[in-house]
């Protein structure tokens, strides 16, 4: 049967995947999909949970993508599934299948301890849980969670973050029980501590007694102690959701869960069960990776296949209150005869163990706590050969990386979505020379991104040279060249390129010079040398056309203008025979000017008070804003105020790629802020600041990095990341591939803007200051000098001859360049007749 | 058959006028010509870029390609060789070169018509 209805039960990660999978196998639909969801909103990022806590919405965390063929039934439990009939009842129908698939997921265990059910203990799986407990917190002072496994140690950070002093309880001896051995416990436990947390191990909670208002305030323990708490999180594990499964009579595991085949076949051949809620040939998983492996396989087999559970790799790592723990493999060497390799460092406060087999050949296992810089690496070697010497493995030494190309082909490089060695390999020799490609073509680290560099190291293996080279002319890169000119503080292109590189240079990197020395404030760029690296664009301070004629953009800071600065830019227009256009950055674009005409253009517009707008350079363009508080009736701050500040502080900044921002005043996000390098969106106490978003070729939206900072906060963390930004970027990287390039991603970049991991900050504040102090528009600066003004006219032998090449015809009452609309093929006509019967083509997908 | 049709030399500007790796566009006997100076010499070819038709090539950047001296269209940066004409990226395309000297501090160009 390769059709018909299926019903899913059930919308977490693992459901979710599963229909994302069918569907990419089922293109012509032969399944109609109807899915059956207890939550009241769709798949989210449950790994990610407890990012609500630094402030990521239901949207951040979303993974929901709707499809054709597809009906979601939100808030609509399951009640009762009658497999005579084939039929399942829900709180408000019946839903008939053809095949059934449950992906019910867990629920958390809740040990039977008096007082589990006063108010103010809550459990932790849910983004209502997680908004309850928010809620809840606020006025208390303590808290406490029963549980010091992954998720309740996730919980403590939280209630951390909600301003609570916070005691964890764990029955086990250690932290992280499932995860990692006694020294590695006990190295975490010193991190957790030092963050305040009180860890109580060792000891059962006997009871939850009342305060005087009836809710929660006290833990005892059996040793006698107590604990004060206002606010109790139980994370003291899970168990499978197998009731339904229960009583329609399918069979259960030995320790609960749906048994289920390695084809994830319940004893019903109808019935499949997936993730969390599936025992597969008795064994449940919490993790989500399984899951997401059990879902591809009942995928396969509705359209036909025979692919079998592979097997889980129960490999994990995490960072939890800031710590980096990993575990994998045989993490508590429970192989007959095996070996331990332990490393423990007190002072660098990290600690690694491998676990490998009885003649040390074989890697079966290990712990990292402190860095897991090595896990991609280990976790991949696990059942192999060493990749290098132990020691060296667990000190983290370079000559580790390159060792990614010891890893065997059947080797899991990402485990998020199953990618084997010899896939990166096979994606390689068909022709994908870079880490995006790979990233496209494979789907390897493009979830949790931990193998990132492991896919370098394969490409660096297979021989494929990345190099780092801008051009000819330099063998470094964009980052190395800013260094170097700041360093060194070379002034000129011609130093640079006699001392660090060859030839005369190109119109690759004489423009990243231009750019360097620009950023790095080496007065006007049209002096001396500088005035031969510009692109024509700066050069003239300009944007060409195709006709080779210029638009000229004031500067409109925030997108507010007066009425009277509106006449000054429709009588330039007009008197200068120029076609007018609002753009998307909230300002007016002027076209059709020639080269002789721009100093005259500009003489009215800086006359008016008018300055340059820099559409012309790969800087800062605008910051957008919505109207705000001012006049808004939903804004909660002053947005239109603030983006005018921000962007009359970071005018001129001269950047790899142009920068665009924008402030909304409020949460309906008017302004459009997460499309921009920064976007910034108001809260009722202040600002969220979002960075690496961007529209073209690939858009993106940007990441949630602070939340409710002050305007002073605001502006650090802004005037930090675009100065990291400028110091590293590639040439042309827009600040979102630059995240994603980073090694770490966003949390590096907290790390180093936030944290100053690598002790920058100072230099970074100081280079902005300078930008500050220094800004001058570029515009009135050529018109008080005539040196400047000279390049401005089409001829050099007939100054007073404008350039006959460039005319215009009207159009739409404008003027628009001749030959403007060339019919070439596949041009469509704008005018619209009567609608035509449409024999549309097929929508490729 | 090709022929080429040497006018007289006509006088453009004092060389000093010219920024060393840097174009202009001169109007010679009605032909925009683009002329740059670069540490090698003078060069001029025409400015009409003819991958765009715009006339350009006078704002291009200045720069090499090995051993060429070059200069790059400002509007899709296919790269033209300054003493030929040629572009390096697209083959087949070109465009006109014309004569070009210093002649007691002025620079000098003579049109070269192919046709």
């Amino acid at each position: 049967m390769t059709g018909g209805n299926v019903v899913v039960i059930g919308n977490g990660m693992v459901g979710q995947r599963f229909v994302d999978a069918l569907r990419a196998r089922d293109p012509q639909q032969r399944w109609r999909v109807t899915v059956l969801a207890e939550e009241s909103r769709p798949a989210y990022d449950r790994v990610r949970l407890s990012a609500y806590f630094d402030g990521a919405d239901e949207e951040d965390l979303n993974l929901h993508t709707p499809h054709d063929g597809v009906r979601l039934r939100l808030g609509e439990a399951a009640t009762g599934v009658d497999r005579s009939r084939r039929v399942v009842t829900t709180t408000s129908g019946e839903y008939p299948y053809d095949v059934l698939v449950f992906a019910t997921g867990s629920y958390p265990f809740v040990p039977p301890v008096p007082g589990t059910d006063l108010s103010g203990v809550f459990v932790y799986r849910t983004l209502d849980d997680l908004a309850a407990i928010r809620r809840y917190a606020k006025d208390r002072r303590t808290g406490a969670v029963i549980g010091g496994g992954l998720l309740g140690l996730e919980a403590a950070n939280a209630l951390r973050l909600l301003g609570l002093t916070t005691s964890v309880v764990e029955f086990a001896p250690r932290l992280m029980p499932v995860q990692v051995d006694t020294a590695g416990g006990a190295m975490l436990r010193r991190y957790v501590e030092e963050l305040d947390v009180t860890c109580h191990l060792g000891v059962a909670t006997t009871a939850l007694r009342p305060g005087a208002d009836g809710a929660v305030a006290t833990l005892e323990l059996a040793d006698g102690a107590l604990i004060e708490a206002d606010l109790v999180v139980v994370a003291a594990g899970i168990r499978p959701r197998d009731e339904l499964a229960r009583a329609a009579g399918l069979d259960i595991g030995p320790r609960g869960g749906v048994l289920v085949d390695d084809a994830c076949r319940t004893s019903d051949e109808r019935i499949y069960a997936v993730g969390e809620c599936a025992a597969v040939d008795g064994t449940c998983y919490g993790l989500v990776a399984p899951g997401y492996a059990m879902a591809e396989v009942v995928a396969d087999r509705l359209v036909g296949g025979a692919a079998t559970f592979p097997g889980a790799d129960t490999a994990t790592k995490l960072k939890l209150l800031g710590v980096d723990v990993a575990s994998f493999g045989d993490a508590h060497g429970t192989t007959p005869g095996c070996l331990d390799v332990t490393w423990t460092d007190p002072a660098c406060r990290v600690y690694a163990k491998l676990v490998l087999s009885d003649d040390a050949s074989t890697l079966l296992g290990g712990v990292l706590v402190g860095d897991a810089s090595a896990y991609p690496t280990l976790r991949a070697s696990v059942g192999g050969p060493l990749p290098a010497a132990p020691l060296a493995l667990l000190a983290g030494d370079d000559a580790v990386g390159a060792s990614a190309g010891a890893l065997p082909a059947t080797a899991q490089v990402c485990s998020c979505n199953a990618v084997t060695r010899a896939d990166i390999d096979s994606a390689i020799a068909d022709g994908c020379a870079d880490v995006p490609a790979l990233k496209a073509c494979t789907r390897a680290g493009t979830s949790c991104g931990s193998c990132v560099p492991m896919l370098k190291q394969l490409l660096d293996a297979a021989g494929v040279v990345q190099s780092k080279a801008l051009c000819e002319h330099f063998d470094v890169s964009r980052q190395e060249l800013f260094d170097i000119v700041r360093v060194r503080g070379i002034k000129t292109f011609s130093r640079l390129i006699s001392e660090h590189g060859r030839g005369r240079g190109c119109d690759i990197c004489k423009p990243v010079v231009a750019s360097i020395l620009a950023s790095l404030g080496n007065g006007h760029i049209l002096d001396g040398e500088q005035a031969s690296l510009q692109d024509t664009n700066d050069h003239f301070l300009a944007n060409l056309q195709r006709d080779g004629s210029y638009s000229v953009v004031p500067r409109i800071p925030g997108g507010e203008i007066t009425p009277e600065k509106l006449i000054v830019i429709g009588e330039v227009a007009r008197d200068f025979n120029l076609y007018t256009k609002i753009t998307g950055g909230q300002r007016i674009d002027l076209f059709g000017a020639r080269v002789d005409q721009l100093p005259q253009i500009w003489r009215r517009l800086v006359d008016a008070g008018f300055e340059s707008g820099h559409a012309y350079g790969k800087a800062l363009r605008t910051v957008k804003s919505c109207v705000g508080s001012t006049w808004c009736r939903y804004g909660v701050q002053d947005s239109v105020g603030l983006a005018v500040a921000l962007e009359l502080r970071y005018r001129g900044l001269r950047a790899p790629h142009k920068i665009k921002s924008a402030v909304s005043g409020c949460a309906r996000e008017c302004a459009e802020a997460r499309s921009k390098d920064f976007g910034v969106i108001a809260t009722e106490t202040g600002w969220n600041l979002y960075v690496g978003g961007n529209g073209g070729f690939r858009p993106r939206h940007a990441d949630l990095f602070a939340t409710d900072l002050s305007t002073e906060a605001l502006i650090t963390l802004i005037d930090r990341f675009l100065m990291y930004y400028i110091r590293t970027a590639d040439r042309l990287q827009r600040t979102a591939a630059w995240i994603e390039a980073m090694d770490g991603g966003l949390d590096h970049l907290r790390s180093v803007i936030v944290d100053d991991s690598l002790g920058l900050c100072a230099e970074l504040d100081a280079a902005m200051a300078r930008h500050v102090a220094s800004y001058s528009d570029e515009w009135r600066d050529v018109l008080a000098d005539a040196d400047r003004l000279r390049r401005f006219t089409s001829f050099v032998n007939a100054p007073d001859v404008p350039d006959p090449s460039i005319t215009f015809v009207t159009e739409r009452g404008q003027p628009v360049p001749v030959g403007g609309q060339q019919a070439t093929p596949g041009r469509q006509p704008v005018t619209l007749g009567q609608p035509v019967a449409l024999g549309l083509p097929e929508v490729r997908r | 058959m090709t022929t080429t049709t040497a006018l007289d030399w006509v006088t453009v500007c004092p060389v000093d006028r010219l920024d060393p790796d840097r174009g202009v566009a001169a109007l010679v006997d009605g032909v925009q010509v683009a002329i740059f100076r670069t540490t090698d010499g003078l060069y001029a070819i025409d400015n009409r870029d003819p991958v765009s038709g715009a006339y350009v090539l006078s704002r291009g950047i200045v720069g090499s390609r090995g051993e060429v001296p070059t200069v790059a269209s400002p509007l899709h940066k296919q790269v033209y060789d300054l003493r030929t004409g040629d572009c390096l990226d697209l083959p087949g395309v070109s465009v006109a070169r014309h004569q070009i000297r210093c002649h007691d501090g002025m620079v000098e160009v003579r049109l070269r018509q192919e046709g």
